[in-house]
Formats: structure tokens, sequence, C-alpha cells
């Protein structure tokens, strides 16, 4: 019987080891901190330059008169006076907590029809596409119904953007559950995964880049079916940003009305930021995108 | 020592039915015994996988019997189909975690597996951050974790360059016979399958037939470039060359 050792020279540990530092390769240096908030900054603050640069442009070619629409300066002014104000805070705190509370029901509902849809065949066959097809449903189309089942209240805004939501999030999961790569499902089969087991420690985890991406696109459905139901209906008491917004329409204030649009450009931009953040760490950890 | 871990007696396994049915294995017979290295070789379509699909008990055989008197069997893959949301020794962990195994108990097991494919400063590595041969090498230490006694594997090495498709033999041989492995080999690779294997069984393509038997008794540590093992392949391979031939017309 021959020892393990199968190769005489040089040592088979040692060709292994070098073999993988060989394929490893050297590491990229990413640079310093500072370079890199610098790379990703400027970009973006030249984007700013060039959209305020074409509003003052506009404005000073007095396409418009100023009362209707205001240079940038003077918009600022009133921006920042309007957000040094408690009761502008208030505001926003009103219509972040209704867009939180109106996504995380979506993503409950959401994910339980995903799971639900992609175990059930029949139930795929019935509901399958009423999902897709309520996904290209304008949510405005929903108020008025919503105004006749619960009135104007808090749960009519919750109804609107509940189901402009939902469809986004079970079709994220639906696909991520669809598309687990057919190797790891006979990895799971060779591990002898069944049953929760199997959803818990392969379908769910491999599903998770794409239901991030279902849970992005249902923020910004979500927020978009808020935005016109603030606008549209008026909760009596509950002075929320979209609210806000009309009231300064009607009193022609324009200069806060386009700071309210600044306002929930800006809530927008950081929201998507965080999903973006999200997004991306599953998806460098999942190997899709290098480092 | 000739005890029989492995009977496949009669198999046939036919997918489909009516005139779309294929017959992919036909009237297959092989023993395997117990701490044997055995090679499936064939060109396309000899049902190789297929074989390998009914001993890892994943599919069912149509008639015959198949018997591997409840041994465990783990099956490795040409891809190493790692789980990316684990690190690399999350992988290793999972058949562990799966039978049962404490938090510490599977992590001190784990390293042990690493260390046996060499990789125990990769622990905490994504998947991707390796290379193929690496995760090949992962995929073994996953395998070894099911505490398999037969091990199946289908071209595992196929995808890999020829430098480390050829330090992983060594490996393999290695821990084959460290661990007492009992394998089952498929390749299209005559050499591969002359360099590692007892046996190679040489099968026909469409259907899936056993065409010859062949021992390899040189003794190991084998090089797949030595004449011996060129010599022997090169006999295997006309055998082969004619059986791809026959399917001209």
């Amino acid at each position: 019987m021959p020892t393990s050792e199968t190769v005489t020279s040089p040592k088979a540990a040692d060709q292994v080891t070098g073999l993988d530092a060989l394929e490893l390769g050297p590491k990229a240096d990413k640079g310093a901190l500072a370079g890199r908030v610098w790379r990703s900054a400027w970009p973006k603050l030249l984007a700013i330059t060039i959209a305020v640069l074409a509003w003052q442009a506009v404005v000073w070619a007095q396409w418009k008169p100023e009362y209707l629409l205001p240079g940038p300066g003077a918009v600022l002014t009133e921006l920042l006076d309007i957000v040094s104000t408690p009761d502008f805070w208030s505001g926003v705190q009103l219509t972040l907590t209704r867009a939180l509370s109106g996504f995380v029901l979506a993503v409950v509902i959401g994910t339980v029809v995903g799971v639900a849809v992609s175990r059930f065949a029949p139930l795929r066959a019935a509901i399958g596409s009423l999902i897709t097809g309520l996904q290209t449903m304008p949510s405005v189309m929903w108020f008025p119904l919503a105004i006749l089942l619960f009135q104007i209240s808090e749960s009519a805004i919750l109804f609107v953007v509940v189901i402009g939501a939902a469809p986004s999030v079970a079709n994220g999961l639906i696909s991520g559950i669809d598309y687990v790569p057919r190797t790891w499902l006979r990895v799971g089969q060779v591990l002898g995964l069944k049953g929760v087991a199997k959803y818990r420690h392969l379908i769910l985890p491999a599903a998770l880049p794409s239901f991030i991406s279902g849970l992005k696109q249902g923020w910004a459905f979500s927020w978009r079916s808020l935005m016109a139901g603030e606008l549209l209906l008026t909760v009596p008491g509950a002075l929320s940003i979209g609210v806000r917004m009309q009231n300064a329409r009607d009193l022609v204030d324009a200069q806060a009305v386009l700071s309210y649009i600044i306002v929930v450009l800006i809530i927008g931009i950081i929201i998507d930021a965080l999903f973006n953040v999200a997004d991306n760490a599953a998806r460098k950890r999942w190997g899709l995108i290098s480092n | 020592m000739s005890n029989t871990v492995v009977t496949i007696d009669d198999v046939s396994k036919q997918y489909g039915s009516g005139s779309s049915a294929l017959l992919a294995l036909d009237h297959v017979s092989l023993e395997v015994r117990q701490g044997e290295f055995v090679c499936l070789l064939g060109a396309s379509g000899c049902g190789k996988s297929t074989l390998l699909s009914l001993v890892a008990g994943l599919d069912k055989i149509s008639s015959g019997t198949l018997d591997i008197g409840g041994k465990k069997v783990s099956l490795m893959f040409q891809e190493a189909a790692l789980f990316p949301w684990l690190s690399v020794a999350g992988n290793v962990e999972l058949p562990l975690r799966l039978q049962g195994l404490g938090k510490a108990e599977r992590r001190k097991r784990a390293q042990e597996l690493l260390e046996i494919v060499r990789l125990a400063g990769f622990g905490d590595k994504r998947p991707h951050e390796l290379s193929g041969g690496m995760r090949q090498r992962v995929a073994l230490a996953r395998a070894l974790a099911q505490n398999a006694d037969i091990l199946l594997m289908d071209e595992p090495f196929g995808a890999l360059d020829a430098m480390t498709r050829d330090i992983l033999h060594d490996e393999l041989e290695r821990i084959w016979r460290e661990q007492d492995l009992t394998v089952l080999f498929v390749t299209h690779n005559v050499r591969e399958a002359v360099r590692l294997g007892d046996r190679v069984i040489l099968l026909s393509s469409r259907p899936g037939r056993v065409l010859e038997d062949f021992a390899i008794t040189h003794p190991r540590p084998r090089r797949i470039d030595s004449p011996e093992v060129s010599g022997q392949a090169a006999e295997i391979t006309d055998r082969l060359r004619a059986e791809v031939a026959r399917h001209a017309n």
C-alpha cells in the first residue's frame, strides 16, 4: 500500500497552496477614503449644479413672472425658513409614518402572497398574471374606490399605498424563487433539504437579491401613491407634506410649492440611497458584483 | 476485503413514455466494492450522469435493482454550486447543521474538513473570492461533511485548467485513501479515468450499456503523463472511438 503522499517533490501541500496564491492574485488597493468619497460625490454635485443653472436660466429668460416661477436663490431662502420650523418636521414625520406603515404592511402582504403563489401551482395560474396587472395599474385609479370604502381617512390613504406596493414586493419574491439556479436546487436535494428547511436554507436566501429589488420598486410605488393621496385627500387635522403643498398652491405661494417639491425629492433620494446600500451589500455578498 | 457496497443489477432507466420515450440506461449491471475508486467513462448520451443520480437516490429506476446497503452517499457536480450567501465555512457547516450538530461542534468539524482540503485559512472568505479549483475543494469538504461512505462525482474537474486538475487528482487520491471512501467518478476524459481509477467502466451511448470493465493495476501514485497511463488510455480511447463511430449512420 503506497503512502498517502502521492507526489515526490515538491511537497503536495506546497503545490496546492502555491497554486491558490497564484490564482487569487494580489489584492487591489481601493485608495484613500477621501478620494473614494470625492469620486462618488462629484458627479452628483455636477448634476445639481447643472439643474440649478438651467432653472436660473429659465427664470432669467422671464418665461413666467417671478411670483409664479421664482429663482433658486429665493426658493432656497424659503426652504431654509420652512425647515427651521418644528411644525414642518411634524409634517415630515406624519408623511413618513404613513409611508412606512403602508410599506411595511405591503411587504408583509406581498411576501405572504409571493410565497403562496410560488408554492402552489393552481394559485399561480389563477393570480400570477393578476399580480403583474395590478403592478401596471396607476395608483391614482384606486382613490375613488378607497374613498367609497373608507371615506376620507387615513385608512383610505393606507389602502392605496398598500395596493400600489404589494404587487411589486410579491413579484420580486416570485421571480427570485423562480430563478433559483438549478444546480443549487440539486445541491439542496443532495443535502436532503425539504419543506421548511429548504425555504430557510436555500430558497429564501437565494431569492434575496430579487426580493430586495422588489422592495425597492415597491417603495417607489408606495411613495408615489402616498404623494398622490396626500394631494387628493385632506384628512382633517393632518398637515402632511402633500397638504402643506396644496395649501401653498391655494395661496399662490410658488416659493413654498417648489420648496416642498425639493423636500419630497430629497426624501426620495435618501431612501433610494438606503435601498441601494442594502442592494449592493447583498449583491456583493452573493458575488454578483465585484468589490 | 471484497465486500460490495454498491450493487447495480440489471438496471434500466427510461425517461418519458410512448414514442417520445428515451432509454438512458439499458440493463446495466455493476458492482462496486468498499474503498474502490471506479471511473465511469463514455461519450455523450451514455447515461453516466443518470447512473449517478440513480445511485444518489435523486431519481427512480425504471427496472432492475439498485442496492447501496443503507450507506450514505454524497454527490458533487462540475460546478461547485456553493451557496453565495454563506461563507466558505458556512457552506461546509450546512450539512452538519442539518445533522443537528451544535454550533461549537460544527465550527470545529468544518475547520477540520477545511484542513483536509488544505483551505484552513479561507473559512471566512466568500465563495466568489476563491478560484474554481478552490471552490471545488470546498464542495468536496461539504460533501465530506455529509459523512458519506460513497462519494459520487459528476465530472468534478471538467471546468478546470489542466494544471489545477492535475493537482486536484493528487488531492482527491490522498483524501480518498485517508477517508476510506468509495468513489464513483464520472468523466469523459480517458486519461483522467486511468490516472484515478482502480477500474474504468466504459459505457456505450444511447442507450447506456456496460461495454467493458478495465482493471487499472498500475501502482499508485500515478502520473497522468506517465507512459503506463498514456498506454492504457490509448487502448481505451480506441474502444471509445469505435463506439462513437457506431453512431455515424
